[in-house]
């Protein structure tokens, strides 16, 4: 589904990433884990085709397209979607709006039918479930004075809401309580299937206990490390990511 | 956002820029004595009319346009404008809308205007100003059964001579400033509203200004009058041909609210905005004030600022009376090169008096955008109080947005407060947007949307539409 091939960035002139390969498949989950500053969010930025970020060597194969060549928004239509760790504010936009015209944005590119109010807000309510959130957080402006929590499950809701074929969860545990973490890594699970793939970037093990991923990666500097399944995200867990540098 | 994106957005295209082909009865260029009298005798007023618009270009003349405000323009050579432009097929008193002009009908029909009674926006009577006359106005036998009258003012210079000498110039004197002075001289047409003690009046009430002749300035002229305890809510929308040259309009509106009446004031403000040179566009140099002369009297003004080359102005209230409320609710949006000086006056007379201020700027392109406002407590505003919030937007890197507020406060009773914020539609927003499929354009025009809310909230439903959808055209471009 997805191919990364020696893939190198540059932000105003500074090496970032210095050669990853990755590749998913339809179904896998591929978790992430590596240091601050090891190029964790360059690569969910690339993924997403964030401006700013220079590409000066590799490729990158999504469905069998290259993805360098897409917009923000094609990327989305094509089922590419990125829970943030840090989702922006956006005053005075209510969330039920927001996510109606995201999830009639991707219908139409899809040529499907564009739900109506009436349509979306039982679509809408039964994904709330999922989340364990009340109705009232649809009328809130999106992430507008949320807390860290209610904006981690605004971002699975919404995952929830656009069925993605490529999940990207950017440290989604950070600033979580544990119970908080349960019900967002529940929620994942319950989206997983046989053609729906993960990748998920943290820094700690623990959100790797509730979501098992079939594969996981070291990232250190810009290049991956090493590759190994949960018991390596146990084993960094123990000895700290010192002990890969040695 | 990169500089490049923004000034592609800003390409906008202006929909209302077309002109009607039609025969005007048109004066030459130019103001003297002669062009005033001659104004006076089309519209058959009453003396007492004339000689104050004599009176009016005496004094004007030995005013000076003033220059402090924000904005820059060439200077204005009076006696290049046409004072006053009628389509000859304008009759005075149509008795019904089979008898107007089919081309006027059309051209208010493509303005999304239909005239024809039974076509209309359920619940809104209009009056339709082209050039210096009225040319229709809908719904008056149904309004006259509930005592409101509703009117064009050269109409009701005629008919209800007695309201006008009473109320014209109440609220802004002939001395008020240079262009309400001007506009006292020459004044063509305008809306007239009276709501009998204690009526509410049944539908919105609606003025639709339109100029179409090239060189001519539209100088109309509005006046409300709220009895004790009725209420009355009025909505202006406007729009012009797309010129190359600058036209001015100069208006003038007057409110009063007597004792427990209402007034809710409404515009959306569409005049073309020049292009994205800065060529044309209108000059809009207007006054709007209304008195809260009784007790308890309320008045608010919500204004939707898109268009116009040059928008300057500053809806106030003179809150006279005991326990009145004044409030003041502003979106205004420049682009390209558009200029905005706008803001409010709360004069706090009575005791106990409240106003609020609301005003939200947004600035794209390479335009300039002020908010400027007053608020006067007087010695015997025994516990007024103000809450003022004026937020700006701003979109790319080029454009200016300023805020002055002023406050005189002369009682220690008094509550003022003041709240501002400044802020850039961040790229990071639209990145956000962006990556759950929402395109650009659409995105941005959510976020003006959103930062706009508290003040489209105050807008009657019909007009809360065609505002988020003039703002996203507004903007078409702005971010690309």
């Amino acid at each position: 589904m997805l191919e990364i091939k020696n893939l190198h960035v540059e932000v105003k002139n500074q090496k970032i990433l210095h050669g990853i390969d990755l590749c998913i498949k339809p179904g896998e989950v591929h978790a992430i884990m590596g240091p601050n500053g090891s190029g964790k969010s360059t690569l969910t930025n690339i993924l997403a085709g964030k401006d700013g970020y220079t590409i000066t060597n590799g490729t990158i194969t999504y469905l069998g397209e290259d993805l360098l060549e897409m917009s923000i928004e094609e990327r989305a239509h094509l089922g590419i979607f990125v829970a943030f760790q840090y989702p922006i504010a956006l005053p005075g936009v209510s969330n039920v709006n927001f996510m109606k015209a995201a999830v009639n944005a991707n219908r139409k590119a899809r040529d499907q039918k564009m739900l109506d109010a009436m349509d979306f807000l039982k679509l809408v309510k039964e994904k709330l479930n999922i989340i364990k959130m009340d109705e009232e957080f649809l009328y809130r402006s999106v992430n507008d004075g949320f807390s860290g929590g209610e904006k981690k499950r605004n971002e699975v809701l919404q995952m929830a809401l656009l069925e993605p074929t490529l999940c990207i969860l950017d440290e989604t545990d950070s600033g979580l309580d544990i119970d908080a973490l349960k019900v967002v890594a529940n929620a994942v699970n319950t989206l997983r299937d046989k053609k729906r793939s993960f990748l998920v970037i943290t820094h700690y093990q623990r959100l790797l206990n509730h979501i098992i991923p079939d594969h996981v990666h070291v990232l250190q500097d810009g290049v991956i490390v090493r590759t190994g399944d949960q018991s390596l995200a146990f084993e960094l867990d123990k000895k700290g990511y010192q002990w890969l540098q040695q | 956002m990169a500089n490049e994106q923004v000034a592609k957005i800003l390409d906008k295209n202006y929909q209302h820029g077309f002109v009607t082909e039609i025969d005007s009865d048109t004066l030459h260029k130019g103001l003297n004595e002669d062009v005033i009298k001659f104004i006076s005798s089309k519209k058959k007023e009453p003396e007492f009319l004339l000689t104050r618009r004599l009176k009016a270009f005496q004094h004007w003349l030995t005013l000076e346009e003033p220059s402090w405000q924000s904005v820059h323009y060439p200077k204005i050579n009076y006696q290049d404008i046409i004072y006053y432009s009628a389509p000859k097929s304008v009759k005075e008193g149509y008795k019904s809308l089979d008898e107007v002009d089919p081309k006027l009908l059309e051209t208010y029909n493509k303005l999304g205007i239909p005239l024809h009674e039974q076509k209309i926006l359920a619940g809104v009577a209009v009056d339709a100003v082209f050039d210096s006359v009225s040319v229709a106005t809908t719904f008056k036998e149904k309004l006259k059964e509930a005592g409101v009258i509703f009117c064009p003012f050269s109409e009701a210079a005629q008919e209800y001579p007695e309201l006008i000498e009473q109320y014209l110039g109440s609220v802004v004197p002939i001395s008020d400033n240079y262009f309400a002075c001007l506009n006292s001289a020459v004044f063509s047409d305008g809306s007239f509203v009276y709501i009998p003690k204690g009526v509410r009046c049944p539908m919105e009430l609606s003025t639709y200004f339109r100029i179409n002749e090239a060189n001519t300035g539209q100088f109309e002229r509005t006046l409300i009058i709220a009895d004790e305890g009725s209420y009355v809510s009025y909505l202006e929308g406007c729009t012009a041909p797309m010129r190359d040259e600058n036209q001015l309009h100069a208006a003038v509106v007057e409110l009063v609210a007597h004792q427990d009446a209402e007034i809710k004031y409404s515009t959306v403000q569409n005049w073309y905005p020049g292009d994205e040179n800065g060529v044309g566009g209108i000059y809009n140099f207007v006054t709007k004030r209304g008195v809260c002369k009784g007790a308890r009297a309320k008045i608010s003004w919500t204004q939707i600022e898109t268009g116009s080359a040059i928008t300057w102005k500053y809806p106030s209230v003179i809150l006279k009376g005991d326990g009145s409320i004044g409030e003041f609710y502003s979106v205004a949006l420049t682009n390209n090169l558009q200029q905005a000086d706008t803001g409010t006056k709360m004069i706090h007379l009575g005791k106990n008096t409240t106003s609020t201020i609301i005003s939200k700027g947004i600035s794209a392109g390479k335009s300039n955008n002020t908010y400027r406002g007053l608020v006067r407590v007087s010695p015997n505003a025994k516990n007024a109080r103000n809450y003022t919030q004026c937020d700006s937007l701003l979109m790319g890197d080029q454009c200016n947005a300023n805020t002055y507020p002023y406050v005189e406060v002369n009682n220690s009773t008094a509550t003022v407060e003041h709240e501002a914020t400044t802020s850039r539609i961040g790229e990071e927003q639209l990145f956000y947007c962006r990556q759950r499929g929402i395109d650009q354009e659409e995105a941005v025009a959510m976020i003006v949307n959103g930062f706009c809310k508290e003040v489209f909230k105050e807008l009657p439903m019909e007009f809360a539409v065609e505002a988020h959808r003039l703002l996203a055209v507004s903007l078409e471009g702005a971010v690309g």
